[in-house]
């Protein structure tokens, strides 16, 4: 008997239209949240903290409860959910300016407290929403709007590797670096995340996944430009890989 | 008659607050406003409660942010340099309709200032510190028995109008003891469970999403009516003042907070050497109780308003007077209380200038 | 109306606030109006320290005084502060033991206590504040003695009744020692 498979979209995703450029990769790791979602079957007690950048409207995009932080709170925004709703689900998805630049007290104490949340964190080594200024993520020598020369060490400081700083705390349940940039790569970062929401619903503490990703528009160039440039220069920056996993193997 | 309790003000205000249903607290530590941190932190694990230290003001206000969204009583307690810090968050909560309790207990300012009794954050609480077109409704007490009672008002307000309640405290009423009757204990069934709004989880029902957010510039603008639509509900509804001795006064004197109670001393003084001077105390201070003012006072030779700041309520004062009687200003700044001497001498210098 | 406003005032660790606190809380016991306000900050860790009891039969205005009627002295420092405000007519309480220094107003009511030695002599230095508090109030009358001891009952609730047995007899040594 031949088996006709449709494609269909996860019921976590609410049907409304993405209102991201083309080739991001936003869309990929929104998929991929509400494929996660549907699995573990905790749609009815999820939920999202939307950031302030490009991903603004992600509350719209899920088909769970859900509101927008002001920039850079949503880990605190999500403590106090949690802390009221023990039995709910909650995460945030960042990107890198709203987790790694002005919400940087945020993400490190909700981490050090070992927050029963999970943050998706999306880094893309710019800001998008306002239009291609640096990045606390920049690239050493990428050029942004407000780093017209290229980012320099001495006036800008250096790239943060927000991995390598929360693997110090001691509320991390899972941590772990990823890209969707191929296909098994997308199915890593979907496990990355099953393990992150795992973390949160087995009550072991606080979990984060670390998307690298692209931004064609704001980076300047086509979509498939911006994977090879992700390859060859922002995984040299930021090694991919398992950080922190208090969860152990799917039983 | 129920049992006094000799109390601070932040422990009073602090068991009020727990007695009123609240079960969640985020807060960062302040003079002179700790005790109230302190109260929480010992006492909410005893009533089932949640209780985190925060990294931040910046982060207590979104944690609150956070809880409101579960529709659950939710407060924080600070003072000035913390409150600064809230106001970011204060601004997405009357835009995300949160009910939410705050509680100042001011200190001498502006920057680092002192942790001395002040008034000075008038402005701040009442014109909106953040940004946007929004206010917080915003009480007065005088004592600390109606500081107790003004948190229990404060969830309710909170509660009937989905908004943030400011009470405005300072560091005397913070730090001092005077006996208090506590209110019962409110049964957490009967709070307003808040379902047809509150993110718990779109269990079989349409996902909620509760954000200050609108692109639209004309949505948006349907938002800020509606948020106007409910402020004249407050404004019609919520007033509160006090007057004493004001009917066969010629003068009036007023004042709000500590500064309020304090000129009820300056009226007994005054009385007692034939001097026939009333207080007019307004206890909302947003919204400001603009036409009783104008009613208590049309008849008065003047109106001496007294603040612990360099003068912030008194613009409210006189929009409410406006130039039908002259309105005089007395106020101590820094952390400094104008006792009753000072102001009983000013009142008699602005009574001579009438002669 | 009667009303005591007291100022109180020593060195941290005397014991001042809890004087102040125990007196404003007999004032409740009695039915009547009090309040009481404590110095904060810096002054609280280690220097001087000092509250403020307003008790009235009426609804207190203002917890708040440059001038008082009263005012008991730890130490010297509080002797220098406070000595001059004190209202003409008004009473000075001074722990004799610690201050040696003879106050220049003649327009108030003095009275010393060697309060250190009493409460030593009862065993133990730390109610040297109580018997200056049992000074206080033979003078003034401000409260009951048998509201002092709910209120000290009320402040130790749960522990050993000695601490209370010992600060009433502490109180009453005050009262004597003034006597005579």
């Amino acid at each position: 008997m031949p088996t006709v498979k449709t494609f269909k979209p996860p019921k976590s995703l609410s049907g409304k239209e993405f209102t991201y450029c083309p080739g991001c990769q936003h869309g990929i790791v929104h998929r991929l949240i509400a494929e996660i979602i549907d699995e573990l079957g905790i749609q009815e007690r999820t939920i999202m903290v939307a950031p302030v950048g490009c991903s603004v409207f992600a509350y719209e995009f899920f088909d769970v409860d859900g509101t927008v932080a002001a920039h850079g709170r949503a880990p605190a925004v999500a403590t106090g959910m949690k802390r009221s709703l023990k039995d709910s689900v909650v995460f945030t998805y960042q990107g890198d300016g709203d987790l790694a630049a002005i919400g940087t007290a945020e993400i490190v104490h909700a981490a050090n407290r070992g927050e029963k949340i999970t943050a998706i964190f999306i880094n893309n080594a710019i800001y998008g929403m306002t239009g291609g200024q640096m990045a606390p993520t920049t690239l050493l020598g990428m050029k942004t709007s407000t780093s017209p020369y290229g980012r320099a060490a001495e006036n800008d400081g250096y790239p943060i590797h927000v991995c390598e700083l929360l693997k110090e705390t001691g509320g991390v349940a899972y941590l772990e670096r990823t890209t969707v940039n191929t296909p098994q790569e997308i199915r890593k970062t979907k496990k990355a995340l099953k393990k992150a929401f795992t973390a949160q619903l087995e009550g072991l503490g606080f979990s984060l996944v670390e998307v690298l990703s692209t931004c064609p528009t704001n980076w300047g160039m086509s979509p498939v430009e911006a994977t090879e440039w992700l390859e060859e220069n922002m995984k040299k920056e930021y090694k991919v890989g398992l950080f922190v996993d208090k969860v152990g193997d799917e039983k | 008659m129920a049992d006094k309790t000799m109390v601070k003000g932040n422990e009073a205000m602090a068991e009020a607050a727990i007695r009123a249903g609240c079960r969640l607290y985020f807060g960062y530590p302040i003079t002179p406003q700790s005790e109230f941190t302190e109260y929480m932190a010992k006492r909410l694990p005893e009533v089932g409660g949640s209780f985190l230290q925060s990294e931040s003001e910046v982060s207590a206000v979104n944690m609150v942010y956070g809880a409101a969204c579960t529709g659950r009583r939710v407060l924080t307690s600070t003072s000035g340099p913390g409150f600064s810090l809230m106001q970011e968050g204060m601004s997405y909560i009357a835009g995300a309709e949160l009910p939410s309790v705050f509680v100042n207990v001011v200190r001498g300012g502006p920057g680092l200032g002192d942790i001395q009794p002040a008034q000075s954050d008038y402005f701040q609480a009442t014109k909106g510190g953040g940004h946007g077109d929004y206010h917080a409704v915003v009480l007065a007490p005088g004592t600390i028995q109606e500081a107790v009672e003004l948190v229990h008002d404060a969830f309710d307000i909170a509660d009937k109008y989905r908004t943030p309640v400011i009470i405005l405290a300072d560091g005397m009423l913070g730090q001092m003891m005077e006996p208090v009757v506590f209110g019962e204990f409110r049964n957490l069934e009967s709070l307003s469970d808040h379902l047809s709004w509150s993110l718990t989880g779109a269990k079989n029902r349409e996902p909620h999403k509760v954000t200050s957010f609108n692109i639209d510039p004309y949505e948006l603008e349907k938002m800020n009516m509606r948020y106007q639509e409910k402020y004249k509900k407050i404004i019609a509804n919520e007033i509160l003042y006090e007057t004493s001795n004001m009917e066969d006064a010629d003068f009036a004197l007023v004042g709000f907070g500590t500064m309020g109670r304090i000129l009820g001393s300056v009226i007994r003084r005054a009385r007692e050497e034939g001097i026939k001077v009333g207080l007019f105390r307004p206890v909302t201070l947003w919204p400001f109780p603009y036409d009783a003012l104008r009613e208590a006072v049309a008849d008065k030779k003047f109106v001496l308003d007294v603040e612990m700041s360099t003068g912030q309520m008194i613009e409210d004062v006189r929009l409410a007077v406006g130039d039908s009687l002259p309105v005089h200003f007395y106020g101590r700044t820094g952390g400094v209380v104008p006792n009753p001497d000072e102001v009983l001498r000013v009142l008699k210098e602005r009574i001579e200038e009438v002669k | 109306m009667r009303e005591h406003v007291l100022v109180a005032s020593g060195f941290g660790g005397q014991g001042i606030m809890l004087l102040g606190q125990i007196l404003a809380t007999a004032a409740m016991v009695d039915n009547k109006f009090s309040t009481w306000l404590p110095s904060y900050g810096p002054e609280m860790r280690g220097g001087t320290a000092n509250c403020t009891v307003v008790i009235s039969d009426e609804h207190i205005g203002s917890p708040v005084t440059d001038s008082p009627r009263e005012a008991i002295v730890m130490n010297i420092p509080s002797l220098l502060k406070f000595e001059e405000r004190i209202q003409p007519g008004g009473l000075l309480v001074i722990n004799s033991s610690v201050v040696d220094r003879e106050p220049e107003r003649k327009d108030i009511e003095i009275v010393k206590v060697d309060a250190n030695k009493i409460a030593e002599r009862l065993g133990n230095i730390r109610a040297a504040n109580m018997v200056i508090l049992g000074a206080y109030l033979a003078k003034t009358g401000a409260v009951s003695e048998q509201s002092v001891e709910k209120a000290l009952k009320m402040k130790f609730g749960g522990k050993k009744d000695s601490i209370v047995d010992l600060n009433m007899k502490a109180l009453r040594a005050g009262a004597e020692a003034i006597k005579n």
